[in-house]
């Protein structure tokens, strides 16, 4: 690389150390908790791993899989498609995304201590405006990435299922309105399944994250983890979908270049 | 004098696994018409249609009036016990193995003399009851037990015969797989495996992370696992076969997914390849991961491995409209058994399918009436096991909708088209 | 001899057995029925001075010549007969061999008739001839572990004792008698005495039956020619004259157990078409799967009456020298059973002992011999039986 590059910088500082690269996937797997729908409803399958062969008699020196999964599961890209909001809107689907938008800076709002005991937290307005009188203004064009530690749980504690749905952390409708309309995010983020509250679907309207993000053709992240170790402001994230013809979505690996300074 | 079956020890690590031999299994074409009644637990014989004679061994015309339209037809399970020996030292190596057995000639209430399998405590000119069964090999064969005043014996006494034993697939002291904890029949299962003096009870559970009701109640259950299976999963099966596959005896696959409705309803195309996951592709995967291994198991004690069970809907046989792509994956699960019935007969292990009719489970919530309970399909489900039978249909619409479909498929098909249900 | 005889049956007058032969047996063989059945030929030849080509009539009794038939093996042994039988029938073969050939040569259908009984003995043959015995068999009895007649007889034998009062002691007597004459028998396989107590004592195969009530399976054959007086004449051979000959299948169907064979129904007869009284048979050769058959047979046969069979054994001295000469080559008990031969070896014997060429079992001035044949166990009980009447040439 010329020393003149614009990234030769970027190479030193990964080099050095200067910056880290944190990763936001979870494992994509079998028993990962997928979204539950009605059963009555269309339902999205799970990640399935099927051995082709294993340096045996079905492939005597290769070990390979066939895998199939729905489009929303394990970490995933919400496109502006995947909600009716968003369904007449240019490039809204994972395929034809802008790159431009698959890397971009994050704000990480930490809402871990109130989400402890409380799977319907839930982020207001009024919150992320303490939160940027601390770190600043959210800049448009961002991720802003709720913090919940809520991928540090597994399994039923992690979906956390009662008897009228899931319980877990998620946004209001009216920070979603005020995030889309006056913060101009590129998405939201959370490291449940979902970018909305489990209990969403009661607010008004209901999923407000999906309503209102994919309504103005922004995007979903979620299923996150280590958001613990990102910095309030000045991570970059990295989150390239897989191009899937007219997608509304995919599994994907969420990078964080997050700078030391900033840890 | 049979002592009561005791719980089989834990193996000597140092002895080999015996083996598994079968009783011969070459039989006629028309033998086999007392195979059927054996597996769907009917005492039948050849009636001529003519003149109503009774005859055996199986024959291609009446001895009596030489018509050829002979018909298999329900009949006196009576008979007197007229002669019995016991056989020290049989020419085939299954029985050889076995040796000694009881066997008897009794003359049937319904006229012919046959040759069976004989409890010890019959004696010559004792009356005794008869029973059609399958042997290790699948094949029909009779077994008589007292039967006169004062005589009768009980279930449980029948069980201290190993002749017996080697019949059905008594859950006694056996450690029972159910494959999917899921199922609304788990239970009344559970219950009635229990009842029957099943020995560990180990339940796969998919999607652990969902809530289970009775997850406590089970933990305070004597002998009962709760272990994560995902039968749409090929690495959860694998990884429980590993573990659990050389400890387990009758394998009770209650994977289901039931989503009523007629082609073209709303995601029907999803649901139908959901049922088939579960009902055809899990199969397929618990064959390939437990099969060997119980086939290789099959003579393996007193409790050895003896059964698989296919809990599934009167739909697989009887194609209902209204039930179409369910009624598909119900198919494909039948089909797919009786090549597992093939491979698991090597080791002489049975296979038997449970045939429900529509239960008081909420995907059945606007079906007609009347329905069955769970615990009435649990019941016939551990009676199948006990008598070793190959089928059974539980419940008053499956035996309804099962006659009609033998009468005359046809109009059974035209009246389910017309929505008439009976 | 006509008279009293069903439908005007012909008597069998001018027809005679002789060159009796036996291809000494062997416990286990691997040679095939064909090599035993070609030595069989070869001695008929030899006994008789007459070429095997000569053999116009070619009758063979075997279970295990597949897949050939008697006529494939014509082929096989150079021979070009103008009839030709073939009689899978076990142990009714040599009496309905006798039938068949007899009416063959009084109509000239043929002049000289080759029967014989051949089969060999593999080590695993027993056990394949078990699952293919018969379909009633495959179907109903082999099923049930029981393995060949043993159980079959087992059963059959009990109820007889139940119902008669017979005692083991008293089918023993029957087994221990034969194997003493079989000592005097270079033939039979069996060659060291037999007492009560060791037949009391052997293991038991399936109550009632032990070891000692079973026929031990070999390899062997039997054989003899068939023809008319004055062939017999002609070609310098002592004979024997068929006096009587009868045969029935499937007798007394009524019957829930088999108590007796079919010879009840048809004894009359085989008595008044020989024209002789049971009491003067001098030498008896009954058809011995199993004692109990034998004794029945001293019932059906007319020695004895129904039930009496134990009291008539306990009466007699059935040995070669006793009261009632009885199996005196040993019978299959003690000499063997060749398969299908069993139903020839009494026939063999008897002719030789009304020829007076028995040897070490002759019976001293043996001039009627009766033989009988049984089996055919294709579910519940033996089917066939037959028996013939004998007469020396100088009754």
């Amino acid at each position: 690389m010329h020393a003149d590059s614009p990234l030769s910088g970027f190479a030193l500082a990964l080099a050095t150390g200067a910056v880290s690269i944190v990763d936001l996937t979870q494992t994509l797997s079998p028993d990962f908790p997928t979204i539950v729908m009605p059963p009555e409803l269309g339902q999205s399958m799970p990640v399935r791993i099927e051995r082709i062969s294993h340096y045996d008699a079905a492939g005597p020196a290769w070990y390979w899989n066939n895998i199939s999964f729905g489009e929303h599961t394990g970490t995933h890209f919400d496109a502006p498609i995947h909600w009716f909001t968003g369904r007449d809107l240019a490039n809204n689907a994972v395929d034809t995304l802008p790159t431009a938008h698959m890397i971009a800076p994050a704000c990480v709002i930490d809402c871990s201590r109130e989400s402890a005991d409380n799977g319907d937290f839930r982020l207001t307005r009024d919150m992320v405006l303490a939160w940027e009188a601390m770190h600043g203004q959210i800049t448009s064009g961002s991720w802003v990435l709720m913090r919940t530690d809520w991928s540090q749980r597994a399994g039923a504690a992690y979906a956390n299922l009662a008897d009228d749905g899931p319980h877990t952390p998620g946004p209001d409708a009216e920070v979603m309105r005020f995030l889309v309309e006056e913060r101009a995010v590129l998405g939201f983020g959370t490291e449940t399944i979902g970018t909305d509250a489990g209990q969403g679907g009661h607010f008004q309207p209901p999923y407000p994250a999906h309503h209102y993000l994919h309504g103005a053709g922004r995007y979903g992240l979620q299923c996150l983890c280590n958001l613990d170790q990102l910095p309030p402001m000045g991570a970059m994230i990295v989150a390239a979908p897989l191009k899937i013809q007219n997608g509304s979505g995919s599994p994907l690996r969420v990078l964080a270049l997050v700078p030391s300074s900033g840890r | 004098m049979t002592q009561p079956l005791q719980p089989p020890r834990r193996k000597n690590p140092l002895e080999r696994t015996r083996l598994p031999l079968l009783p011969p299994a070459k039989r006629s074409r028309r033998a086999h018409d007392l195979t059927r009644a054996a597996a769907e637990g009917r005492f039948a014989l050849h009636a001529c249609e003519s003149c109503g004679t009774y005859s055996y061994p199986p024959r291609e015309a009446c001895p009596a009036c030489l018509s050829d339209r002979l018909v298999l037809r329900d009949a006196p399970d009576g008979g007197e016990l007229l002669s019995a020996t016991k056989a020290e030292v049989p020419a085939d190596n299954y029985f050889r193995e076995r040796a000694p057995w009881s066997v008897g000639l009794v003359r049937m209430d319904g006229g012919p003399t046959v040759l069976c399998f004989l409890n010890p405590r019959c004696r010559p000119g004792d009356l005794v009851r008869l029973q059609l069964r399958l042997d290790r090999a699948g094949q029909a064969v009779f077994y008589a037990f007292p039967a006169g005043k004062g005589q009768a014996m009980s279930e449980r006494e029948l069980s201290e015969d190993p002749q017996w034993r080697e019949l059905g697939a008594d859950p006694q002291h056996r450690r029972i797989l159910i494959t999917d904890g899921r199922n609304p029949v788990l239970m009344p299962l559970v219950a009635a495996l229990h009842g029957a003096g099943a020995g560990e009870i180990i339940i796969g559970l998919s999607e652990s992370w969902k809530p289970f009701a009775h997850r406590d109640a089970l933990a305070a259950m004597d002998k009962v696992t709760i272990v994560p299976l995902d039968l749409t999963d090929e690495r959860s099966v694998i990884d429980l076969a590993r573990d659990h596959a050389a400890k387990i005896e009758i394998l009770i696959n209650t994977a289901d997914y039931l989503r009523p409705g007629p082609l073209g309803g709303a995601s029907s195309l999803n649901a139908a390849r959901e049922a088939m996951e579960r009902l055809y592709f899990g199969q397929l995967r618990l064959a390939e991961a437990f099969a060997p291994v119980m086939i290789a198991r099959g003579a393996d004690g007193d409790a050895g491995a003896a059964a698989w069970v296919n809990l599934l809907s009167i739909y697989a046989q009887v194609h209902d409209p209204a039930y179409a792509t369910y009624s598909g994956a119900q198919a494909a699960a039948v089909a797919l058994s009786q090549g597992l019935r093939a491979e698991l007969a090597k080791g002489g292990v049975r296979l038997a399918n449970v045939f429900a009719g529509p239960t008081d489970s909420e995907w059945y919530q606007t079906s007609a009436q009347p329905k069955v309970s769970q615990s009435a399909i649990a019941a016939a489900l551990v009676d199948a096991l006990k008598r070793g039978m190959e089928e059974t249909y539980v419940g008053d619409t499956a035996k309804d909708l099962h006659a009609r479909k033998q009468r005359n498929p046809k109009a059974l098909e035209r009246e389910l088209a017309a929505g008439l249900e009976g | 001899m006509g008279p009293g005889l069903r439908g005007g049956r012909k008597g069998y007058d001018g027809v005679v057995l002789a060159a009796p032969v036996t291809v000494p047996y062997m416990r286990f063989s691997i040679e095939s029925t064909a090599w035993w059945v070609g030595r069989a030929l070869a001695a008929l030849s030899q006994a008789s001075g007459i070429a095997h080509q000569n053999f116009d009539g070619f009758s063979l009794a075997s279970f295990s010549t597949a897949p050939d038939t008697a006529i494939g093996l014509t082929q096989h042994f150079g021979l070009s007969p103008r009839f030709v039988d073939f009689i899978p029938m076990g142990g009714a073969s040599g009496i309905v061999s006798i039938r068949h050939a007899a009416r063959a040569v009084q109509a000239g259908d043929a002049d000289i008739v080759a029967c014989v009984a051949a089969d060999t003995n593999h080590v695993n043959s027993f056990r394949h001839s078990l699952e293919n015995f018969s379909r009633f068999s495959q179907d109903a009895v082999y099923p049930y572990g029981t393995g060949g007649p043993n159980v079959s007889f087992a059963l059959i034998a009990a109820n007889y004792m139940r119902k008669y009062g017979a005692a083991r002691a008293d089918f023993g007597k029957i087994a221990v008698a034969q194997r003493s004459n079989a000592l005097k028998n270079p033939h039979a396989l069996m060659k060291k005495p037999l007492s009560m107590e060791q037949y009391m004592n052997a293991r038991a195969i399936a109550e009632p039956i032990h070891l000692f009530d079973c026929v031990m399976p070999c390899a062997g054959a039997e054989a003899f020619l068939v023809m008319r007086e004055e062939t017999a004449r002609a070609e310098g051979l002592p004979y024997a004259r068929l006096l009587s000959a009868i045969e029935r299948h499937h007798a007394f169907a009524q019957d829930a157990i088999q108590e007796r064979g079919g010879w009840v129904q048809d004894i009359d007869e085989l008595y008044a078409m020989a024209g002789v009284r049971p009491q003067q048979i001098d030498v008896l050769q009954t058809y011995d799967d199993y004692p109990v058959i034998s004794m029945m047979q001293f019932e059906d046969l007319g020695f004895c009456r129904k039930g009496e069979g134990p009291d008539f054994v306990r009466q007699h001295d059935l040995t070669i020298g006793g009261s009632f000469p009885h199996n005196t080559s040993g019978g299959q008990l003690s000499a063997g059973q060749a398969g299908a031969a069993g139903g020839h070896l009494g026939i063999v014997e008897a002719v030789r002992q009304v020829t007076g060429r028995a040897e070490g079992t002759q019976v001293a001035n043996a001039k009627l011999a009766l033989a009988s044949g049984f089996g055919m166990i294709n579910y519940d009980r033996g089917l066939a039986s037959g028996a013939v009447i004998l007469a020396g040439n100088e009754p």
